[in-house]
């Protein structure tokens, strides 16, 4: 057997950020504390050069390389694309958030850069293995920064959480792939794929495998019932962390779903399908109507996360390609418009004050009219009212449903968005039709600022003209 | 200047208007937010009127139209037109925000940059689910147009304004995302979102039936129909003057235009096997909401439920050309049909008017309970003039529009049946008592407590507002042949397209 080294051109902007994250960190350790910033700017610099590297070498056609373990394909590179971006703005957020309590430090940005490197990697995993070294990279890195307020005892407790769920998440997840690869022989995705199809799906240990794949990605997405971590780690974490947590890895997590059920195994797919019907059901269910009863934001927030990932399965039951790319585009705009609305609690906080209870919101109008209408679009378009972004996003997979025949579905979907509609015109009801507590204005720096309302004005923006970012999903899956 | 897009002038001046309204409120001087408001809403008039001086009322093809693409992906259009069914009903809208900038004028201390921005957006938003010929279009503005009521009532209202306002938004999103999906659904049929290729797409009954219960989740919650007309007593009493003149005036308009846009064309033989049930249901309305408007103690809920009640003469004007047209009798048909929508529009201003003018009551009393008043009239004898013919109006007195649509209606249901008729007359009966008894104890007697003696007449502006609106009553009363030659060959169209099968 000879050697043959391995074609590194696909794998470059990892190669890189692997490169760039050791030197933030070797660096942030000799740094003295005043240069502290610097740490912030060299990942947010290591970012935006991954990001380039993605868009210069996006792949036309699928590239394979490392004997089949990683994959550069649109999908990936559009994933990872998003995944940067969102990364750089909730970089930009919780740099505001950690100075403000003074727990600016360089650990934070280097265990984002390596859990953002584990997403890469996710998203471009060619075989079971990649998948499961992408997952856990991303998921130690994340368990880390949860408790990285060790003052904090609920934080350390939220940490805890998520560590021991997320550690079994992980074990069903690689008891499912050793019973896929004990029948298959093969860690290789696309060998996978055929060797089922040569099976016809008629294999129990099979079958018996992927429910505990299935399991494992509904952990990682937060779909019911294998929930229970979402809100109590979204509300223990750290603003910074949270809104770190609900954002890139979901689009991540997006990734991991779609090589494994979609690459992987599609021959399976009666099968998945009829799991992810009923997680799906479950999760808008259980997260619109739980969320209700909610007083917390975060905890809001992590309900409204369950329930829309319930809106994401459906476009992959839809079982299209323009159901994925629906999904895709789901994914995608969730993480932006969680992204906004956690950057708001971020804003509205201070030194010893977390703007986390519904409450606090409490007549923002009157003190600053332009934050509570960017608040106003963002709770509008995560209820999916048009004309903003979030509205599209349940079109579009409202719409792949329908097609694929499954009206009663999106009749279940919509019944339930009128539930969730409920608890997100509560925040708005606050903020316009409640008098504030403290009337004091907001102070909030000219940056702050400028990102939170780009965020906002991008969901009202794409919400008018969303062909853009539509057809770039389309085209990413090949549809 | 034949070829300037007045239709995307009327939808977007308002909006760029509710823009430019909000930024002039840096500067908090809330005199000249309101002329901005004021002049913007007074140049969408005027660019609406064109819309009427150059239609052409010889045909029933979408006239004004402008298409162009705008979501590539899912075929999307920027796609708008107008027929004689939604010019009127465009007209009707510059010409209340009008006078609902007006009344706001003094009125609004709270934010008065925000509320009159949303009144514009409202008006422009409004203006583009009116002229909408795409149904995604359609449904996008339909949907975006409950955000600026939802803060106009709950920020600008009552008491009870939160509770009000997300009932008013939860019954209609419930009511809209079933349409939502037959929409979809739809697309799917036809492979195209235009309201054009819907109507020509054939269905199943079952399907048909399934489509028109959606459709009706959707429009009965506008409208509103009984049993699903309980939001809007409770939107009307707690929201501002304003906001009950544009929500009775204009925003039940579109449930209504909802039908005679989606359910009767594109699902003509489920309306016709249902029709039963919309004959039913408006019957209810007409009679059993009128007996309830009898014992309000509240001034506005009163007019609140005459609207429902008034409501169900436009629905059962629509849904009873079926029986008409099984007799063979197409004019009779279309009597009926033109009928419901000339009641839309008197409707439009008779409504507005008697909110606007518990408002001015309101403004100086701050009670909307008519046992607070009493010999008003002693004080104020021109506002108690104008009332009068409202009142009347809203009674169905012959000379005002509030006699056309109701008689033309009452008319069309005698040709098929003495009982609907009957039932249907009845409200000749309820809405003189409940409209005249509200007026007597308010407005005549002797002088009821010192808060009454120490009511200043209306001045000029409250004047001209309710002037334009008497002159639009009588107008219309006495001479309805342009609104009937306007939408003449529309109706025409849409009874043919109701009388083919699509099975």
């Amino acid at each position: 057997m000879s050697f043959i080294a391995p074609d590194l051109t696909p794998a470059t902007p990892e190669i890189f950020l692997l490169a760039a994250t050791c030197t933030v960190l070797v660096a942030d350790v000799y740094f003295p504390e005043r240069f502290r910033l610097f740490t912030y700017h060299l990942a947010q610099t290591s970012l935006v050069i991954t990001a380039i590297l993605c868009l210069v070498l996006f792949p036309e056609t699928p590239q394979v390389t490392f004997n089949g373990s990683f994959v550069s394909d649109a999908m990936s590179a559009v994933l990872k694309v998003f995944i940067l971006l969102a990364t750089y703005f909730v970089f930009f957020y919780s740099k505001v958030y950690l100075q403000v309590r003074e727990l600016f430090r360089g650990e934070y940005f280097v265990l984002g850069l390596f859990a953002v490197l584990g997403m890469m990697v996710l998203v471009s995993a060619g075989s079971l293995l990649t998948v499961y070294l992408g997952l856990e990279l991303l998921s130690l890195s994340l368990y880390a920064m949860v408790a990285m307020n060790r003052e904090s005892i609920t934080a350390s407790e939220a940490a805890m959480k998520y560590f021991v769920l997320g550690a079994l998440a992980s074990g069903m997840l690689l008891y499912g792939m050793s019973l896929i690869y004990g029948t298959t022989a093969t860690l290789d995705l696309s060998a996978i794929r055929a060797h089922v199809a040569e099976l016809d799906g008629r294999n129990l240990v099979l079958v018996l495998g992927l429910v505990f794949v299935v399991v494992g990605i509904a952990f990682k997405l937060g779909a019911v019932p294998f929930h229970m971590w979402v809100p109590d780690v979204y509300e223990g974490a750290p603003t910074s962390v949270t809104l770190f947590i609900a954002s890139a890895p979901k689009i991540a997590a997006f990734g991991m779903l779609m090589r494994l059920l979609v690459d992987g195994l599609p021959g399976m797919h009666g099968d998945w399908t009829g799991m992810l019907v009923i997680l799906s059901v479950l999760s808008m269910g259980v997260g619109n109507i739980i969320a209700i009863a909610q007083a917390n934001l975060k905890r809001m927030l992590a309900y409204s996360t369950i329930a829309h990932v319930g809106f994401l399965f459906l476009g992959i039951i839809a079982g299209s390609a323009a159901g994925y790319s629906a999904a895709m585009f789901y994914i995608i705009v969730y993480a932006f418009m969680s992204m906004g609305g956690f950057a708001m609690v971020v804003l509205l906080g201070h030194a010893g004050f977390e703007a986390d209870r519904i409450e606090d919101f409490k007549g923002l109008n009157d003190r600053n009219p332009w934050y509570a209408f960017l608040m106003l679009i963002l709770m509008l378009s995560m209820a999916g009212v048009p004309p903003f972004l979030g509205f599209w996003a349940k079109w579009s997979v409202l719409r792949e449903v329908i097609a694929a025949d499954m009206t009663w579905l999106a009749v279940v979907a919509v019944a339930f968005s009128i539930i969730g509609l409920f608890y997100y015109l509560r925040v708005i009801r606050m903020m316009y039709f409640e008098k504030a507590e403290q009337p004091a204005p907001v102070v909030v720096g000219s940056e702050m600022r400028m990102m939170v309302s780009a965020n906002a004005l991008a969901i009202l923006a794409l919400g008018i003209y969303p062909g853009g970012l539509l057809a770039l999903c389309v085209s990413a899956l090949g549809g | 200047m034949e070829n300037l897009p007045y239709l995307s002038l009327v939808v977007w001046t308002p909006i760029l208007g509710g823009v430019w309204v909000l930024l002039a409120s840096g500067a908090r001087n809330a005199p000249a937010v309101r002329t901005i408001a004021l002049l913007v809403s007074l140049a969408t008039f005027l660019l609406s009127l064109p819309l009427w001086g150059q239609f052409d009322v010889g045909t029933h093809e979408m006239q004004f139209q402008e298409r162009s693409l705008w979501i590539e992906t899912f075929g999307i259009y920027y796609h708008l037109g107008i027929d004689g069914i939604s010019m009127p009903l465009i007209l009707l809208t510059t010409f209340t925000t009008v006078l609902v900038i007006l009344a706001g004028w003094e009125i609004i201390t709270y934010k008065p940059a925000q509320y009159m921005a949303s009144f514009l957006f409202l008006e422009g938003l409004m203006i583009g689910a009116f002229s909408s010929l795409d149904a995604m279009l359609f449904y996008v503005f339909w949907e975006a147009l409950l955000i600026p009521m939802f803060l106009i009532i709950g920020v600008w209202g009552g008491p009870q304004r939160i509770y009000a306002t997300v009932k008013f938004f939860l019954y209609t999103f419930f009511g809209s995302v079933f349409m939502l999906v037959a929409l979809i659904y739809l697309y799917t049929q036809a492979g195209s979102f235009s309201i054009p290729a819907m109507h020509d797409v054939q269905i199943g009954l079952q399907a048909q039936i399934l489509i028109f219960f959606a459709f009706l989740a959707a429009f009965a919650v506008k409208v509103p129909m009984w049993p699903v007309h309980t939001w809007l007593p409770d939107a009307h009493v707690e929201a501002p003057t304003g906001g009950s003149v544009i929500l009775a005036a204009i925003m039940l308009k579109l449930g209504a235009y909802g039908f005679l846009r989606f359910s009767l064309p594109i699902t003509p033989d489920a309306s016709h096997a249902l029709d039963w049930l919309m004959i039913t249901l408006s019957l209810i309305a007409i009679v059993y909401i009128g007996f309830v408007a009898l014992v309000q103690p509240d001034m506005k809920k009163l007019i609140a439920y005459s609207s429902i009640a008034h409501m169900g003469f436009a629905t059962l004007g629509f849904f009873i050309a079926f029986r008409i047209m099984m007799a063979g009798d197409i004019d009779g048909a279309i009597l009926g049909v033109e009928g419901g929508i000339v009641q839309l529009v008197s409707h439009g201003f008779i409504s507005g008017a008697l909110f606007l003018c518990v408002g001015v009551m309101y403004d100086r009393m701050h009670s909307r309970m008519i046992a607070d008043y009493g010999g008003v009239v002693n004080r104020m004898p021109v506002f108690a003039a104008f009332m009068m013919l409202f009142a009347l109006a809203n009674s169905g007195l012959p000379g005002t529009s509030g006699f056309v649509g109701e008689f033309m209606v009452i008319l069309s249901s005698f040709k098929t049946s003495f009982w609907i008729a009957f039932l249907a007359a009845t409200t000749l009966v309820l809405g003189a008592a409940y409209s005249l008894w509200m007026y007597k104890r308010v407005i005549y007697g002797s002088i009821a407590n010192d808060q009454v003696a120490a009511l200043d007449d209306i001045g000029v502006r409250e004047t001209f507002i309710l002037a334009s609106l008497a002159v639009a009553v009588l107008a219309l009363g006495i001479w309805p042949a342009p609104l009937l030659e306007v939408m003449g060959p529309t109706v025409e169209h849409l009874i043919e397209q109701m009388t083919t099968t699509k099975l």
